[in-house]
């Protein structure tokens, strides 16, 4: 889940934010044969925070303006739940259904990275292919026209541009990665985040121990440089700078290396828990420090 | 006068509505009682759509009767002293709100007191609905709520958009979750529009919804359905649509303006198996299966659409629907044919990496116990007379968990079993094998069908019961509210298949199965199964309570059996003779713990009666009569004729009936006390062997 989306919805900002995802399932990979199903497909999520109160009309709204008549459809708000345990983030909400097909997921976040949200993030996510294919009335995906040469009106399709990563990633995530060597990127990725972490905690929320450490520290540079003044300590700054976006993109490499784990049936099921709360421990230290990073620093020293 | 109350929400999940609609006309109309707002001849009606729930009450009132109240105040003496008021009248006077020279003198049982009727007028109803329906909004059970508002100042299930309250013509100024009651409602959100409606008078508001595509009545909505399935169908020939209540009532609360529509898919696609394309179709699609004159599937399916399309619109909505189906089924019948690369032969090694629970093991362990536990149970089932095909018994045993690796399985696990079965006929195991593993999670719902076959019985009886035995040897027993285990279930199914098989099994054999079960969980799994049994008795064969209570007493390890004198006691409990031994039997078990807890009776252990301590003829008699009766009560008893054995049972009723009239039983002397004391303990025990009577309840 895109740092756009998972930190941002912490606040404290407003946001209206939109943009292409990418999303991942390595699971759901077909070797390109399935006309409806793709190890990669695009999302468009839309995140509000606050969500508008006409939200459900201005989404009505956004169906019209891509081209779709609803006075000639059936649609339906079916209640769909959305959750992410790996990121324990997790809403309340509705998949809606446009003559029997789900063309977006509806949700009203409850909470993300562990904490309760106020205000809450609506979150609008457009399926495309769906919604292209819906359309342009394919009954295949990869017979998509994604873009039609204006000059020579030549169509290049879904196929033209997506069919081999489909087809080559299937291969990758089914039988070439190397099983051993994904366990030891997961370890490395999470070694690395949770060492990340932990120096932010120490610097910004540090135990009593750590705080004496270096006021001891500083003490020591002063005498040794005969200075009576200790320099102005910018802790807005140095905490402003932390690379918690980093953290999280560890974070997101443990995630996707979890889900590649699983699409090679690497996982048991009593060792599945295990890990994603592993990652989900990883995804919980980035929300609480990046909250931080967020609010005015309440200074205890 | 008619109150309206209505709450508008953005959608509310189907499965939420019908008990919140009810339960917020319960709370409207308690509030309406509770403040004396009711008229005698008033009427609730409630509504819903998944945009709003509505309650209509008639005959309410304006405003509250004005009453009077009649205070209490001080003691006469205190307040008046010659006639003369008291500071104390006065006080009392300034309580209550009246002038002095009001006060009344009142007699009470205390003495005589000072009292004052007060005027209470009557509050107007928009002023109590105001004030207290926004409380019951808020205490409305959801399964799941949100909170939306910044600072969370409350939870529902979804953001609420309008409310509209009125009595009659005037907006009752309810508010609730930062919205203020109108007159106004919504309709359609694509037939009509966004544009609110006024509702000028209460009783106007099924009538405005209708006239914008918003039908409030959800019976009247679950008919439309009906009706446009039957009429959609009709026009294949000789064609019906398959019945599904539950499904029904989904879609009747997932549109506001139903109206129904026909597809059809490939032919081709018929020859997967029904079940696979009745899941796909229901539990994905929300489709309702068509089926031809002989019952078998079509290739068409009934989509319930939450709009009234246009014929050009009709169309393109079927074309959709048709391309959504077509996509599942293809899906199906790759994991279908992918699926059958492995057999379900090659896939019993692969058990070893699907986890049952983390501390009992995978299911391969579990296919190990389960396999010792049919071995044992088919022995005894031959042994007494029982047709078995133990190969095939055992090679279902063995794969009845391996579809759980499959792909169609791990795709639509309500499957599961099923396409076990379906794969094994595939695969040319034999129709035992396939109907065994088909049937093996039948009976889930105490309506279902057991399994038709003796090898499908045990390996079902055997499946739950590992699986009991398993969670309660580790403590996972069922508590009073949780049971994620399912285990009150699975020991529902099999004393259900124990009791309708004609297997002659009992729960004691189960419990026998050597090194399998520690003896320390064995009582805990009596006591677990005696419930069970009792839940059978009375919940599913509909015996009263007090005499599964009597028969269980006497015994509950043979289902078949406690059934048969579950019966019989049923059909002798109204005789007189039979209500009189069941109270002179719960009078004798009164005499013996009475007698214990005065410590002057130990229990009959091994005592006999002393013929030669009975003194009175009534005793002489009782003694003589039982000991003749026992053997003719055996007789019948042993042969399984309980009717008859009760009957005889009953001619007991003189003898007991003279011996209470006339003989003492706590006689002075301490040896004809216990004499006595002891016939009482032998009648009682020779004949409590069927039912226990003294449980019976008079009338």
């Amino acid at each position: 889940m895109s740092p756009d989306t998972f930190l941002r919805v912490l606040g404290p900002r407003p946001i209206n934010i939109a943009y292409a995802q990418p999303s991942r399932r390595p699971a759901d990979g077909r070797y390109g044969e399935n006309p409806n199903r793709l190890y990669k497909h695009t999302q468009f999520p839309v995140i509000l925070m606050p969500p508008p109160s006409d939200i459900h009309e201005v989404y009505l709204a956004s169906l019209d303006a891509i081209g779709i008549d609803l006075s000639e459809h059936d649609i339906k708000f079916e209640e769909d739940n959305w959750e992410w345990p790996v990121g324990s983030a997790w809403g309340v909400g509705w998949q809606v259904m446009l003559d029997g097909q789900e063309i977006t997921q509806f949700t009203y976040f409850q909470q993300c990275g562990g904490m309760d949200l106020d205000p809450i993030t609506g979150e609008i996510t457009y399926g495309l292919e769906r919604l292209a294919q819906f359309l342009q009335d394919k009954d295949s995906i990869y017979d998509i026209v994604w873009v039609r040469n204006p000059r020579t009106g030549k169509a290049f399709t879904y196929g033209d541009i997506r069919l081999e990563e489909e087809l080559q990633f299937s291969v990758y995530n089914f039988e070439a990665a190397e099983v051993e060597k994904l366990w030891e990127r997961l370890r490395l990725y999470e070694a690395e985040c949770q060492d990340l972490l932990a120096s932010y905690s120490d610097s910004f929320s540090p135990t009593a121990e750590k705080l004496a450490e270096r006021r001891q520290k500083i003490h020591d540079r002063l005498v040794h440089e005969g200075k009576t003044e200790p320099p102005s300590e910018d802790v807005r700054a140095a905490q402003r700078r932390f690379p918690v976006l980093g953290a999280y993109d560890l974070c997101l490499k443990c995630s996707h290396l979890f889900n590649l784990l699983d699409a090679r049936g690497a996982i048991s099921v009593t060792e599945r828990v295990g890990v994603i709360a592993r990652i989900r421990a990883l995804a919980v230290g980035v929300a609480k420090a990046y909250a931080a990073q967020q609010q005015p620093l309440a200074t205890s020293h | 006068m008619n109150f309206l109350f209505e709450i508008g929400l953005e959608e509310i999940p189907a499965r939420m509505i019908a008990a919140a609609q009810a339960e917020l006309a319960r709370r409207i109309e308690d509030v309406l009682t509770r403040e004396r707002l009711l008229d005698s001849g008033h009427e609730t009606h409630s509504y819903s759509t998944p945009r709003r729930l509505a309650v209509l009450v008639s005959g309410v009132n304006a405003a509250q009767a004005d009453t009077q109240e009649q205070l209490t105040g001080p003691s006469w003496a205190i307040a008046f002293k010659n006639g003369e008021p008291m500071p104390a009248a006065y006080a009392f006077a300034k309580k209550a709100g009246v002038e002095v020279t009001a006060l009344q003198k009142i007699t009470a049982p205390k003495g005589e007191y000072v009292s004052a009727i007060v005027d209470r007028k009557g509050r107007a109803a928009s002023e109590i609905l105001t004030e207290y329906l926004p409380k019951e909004l808020a205490a409305l059970y959801w399964p799941k709520n949100m909170y939306w508002r910044a600072g969370k100042p409350e939870r529902f299930v979804r953001p609420v958009k309008w409310l509209l309250a009125l009595l009659d013509h005037a907006i009752a100024p309810v508010a609730f979750a930062g919205v203020h009651a109108a007159n106004l409602t919504y309709g359609h959100r694509i037939l009509h529009g966004d544009a609110a409606l006024t509702v000028e008078h209460a009783t106007d508001y099924l009538g405005v919804l209708e006239a914008v595509h918003v039908t409030a009545d959800v019976e009247l909505r679950r008919h439309r359905i009906r009706k446009g399935l039957d009429e959609a169908t009709r026009t294949i020939p000789g064609a019906r649509w398959r019945e599904d209540e539950a499904l029904v009532d989904t879609v009747t609360h997932l549109t506001e303006w139903p109206s129904v529509l026909l597809g059809n898919f490939e032919p081709e696609y018929l020859t997967l198996p029904e079940e696979v394309l009745v899941t796909v179709m229901r539990d994905h699609q929300k489709y309702f299966a068509v089926e031809d004159a002989h019952g078998k599937l079509a290739p068409y399916f009934l989509t319930v659409l939450n709009t009234q399309p246009s014929e050009h619109a009709d169309e393109i909505i079927r074309h959709g629907n048709e391309r959504v189906l077509r996509a599942r089924f293809n899906d199906a019948r790759f994991f279908w044919t992918v699926d059958q690369k492995i057999p379900l032969t090659d896939r019993v090694e692969m058990l070893k990496s699907v986890t049952f629970q983390k501390d009992l093991g995978s299911y391969y362990a579990k296919t190990e116990a389960n396999l010792q536990i049919a071995e044992r149970l088919a022995e005894i089932v031959t042994e007494r007379g029982t047709n078995l095909d133990k190969p095939a018994l055992l090679t279902a045993v063995r794969l009845a968990k391996t579809d759980l690796t499959a792909e169609l399985v791990k795709e639509f696990t309500e499957l599961q079993g099923i396409v076990g079965g379906l794969y094994a006929r595939a695969q040319g195991l034999g129709e035992t094998v396939a109907q065994a593993i088909y049937w093996q999670y039948s009976p889930a719902a105490m309506e279902d069908p057991i399994p038709p076959t003796a090898e499908g019985q045990i390996l079902g009886i055997t499946d739950r019961f590992q699986t009991i035995a398993a969670m309660f040897s580790i403590g996972l027993e069922p508590t009073g509210s949780k049971d994620p285990f399912g285990l009150r279930r699975a020991a529902n199914g099999t004393v259900k298949i124990l009791a309708e098989s004609g297997l002659q099994l009992k729960n004691s054999d189960l419990l026998s199965i050597p090194a399998h079960i520690q003896s320390s969980i064995i009582e805990q799994l009596l006591g677990f199964f005696r419930e069970r049994v009792d839940f059978y008795l009375r919940d599913v064969r509909g015996f009263s309570y007090d005499v599964v209570n009597a028969v269980l007493a006497a015994g509950f390890d043979d289902v078949r059996d406690a059934i048969a004198r579950a019966e019989a006691v049923t059909a002798v409990r109204g005789s007189e003779d039979f209500v009189a031994i069941s109270g002179a039997f719960k009078r004798m078990k009164n005499i013996l713990r009475q007698a214990s807890e005065k410590n002057l009776w130990e229990g009959a252990n091994d005592r006999l009666v002393l013929t030669s301590l009975l003194i009175v003829g009534a005793e002489k008699a009782l003694h003589k009569k039982a000991i003749n009766l026992v053997f003719e009560v055996e007789d019948r008893r042993v042969r399984y004729k309980y009717r008859e054995a009760l009957e005889q049972i009953a001619t007991l009723r003189p003898h007991v009936d003279l011996f209470f009239d006339k003989v003492m039983v706590m006689a002075e002397d301490p040896t004809i006390r216990a004499n006595r004391l002891t016939l009482i303990a032998f009648v009682l025990g020779s004949f409590s062997s069927i039912a226990d009577f003294s449980e019976i309840v008079a009338g």
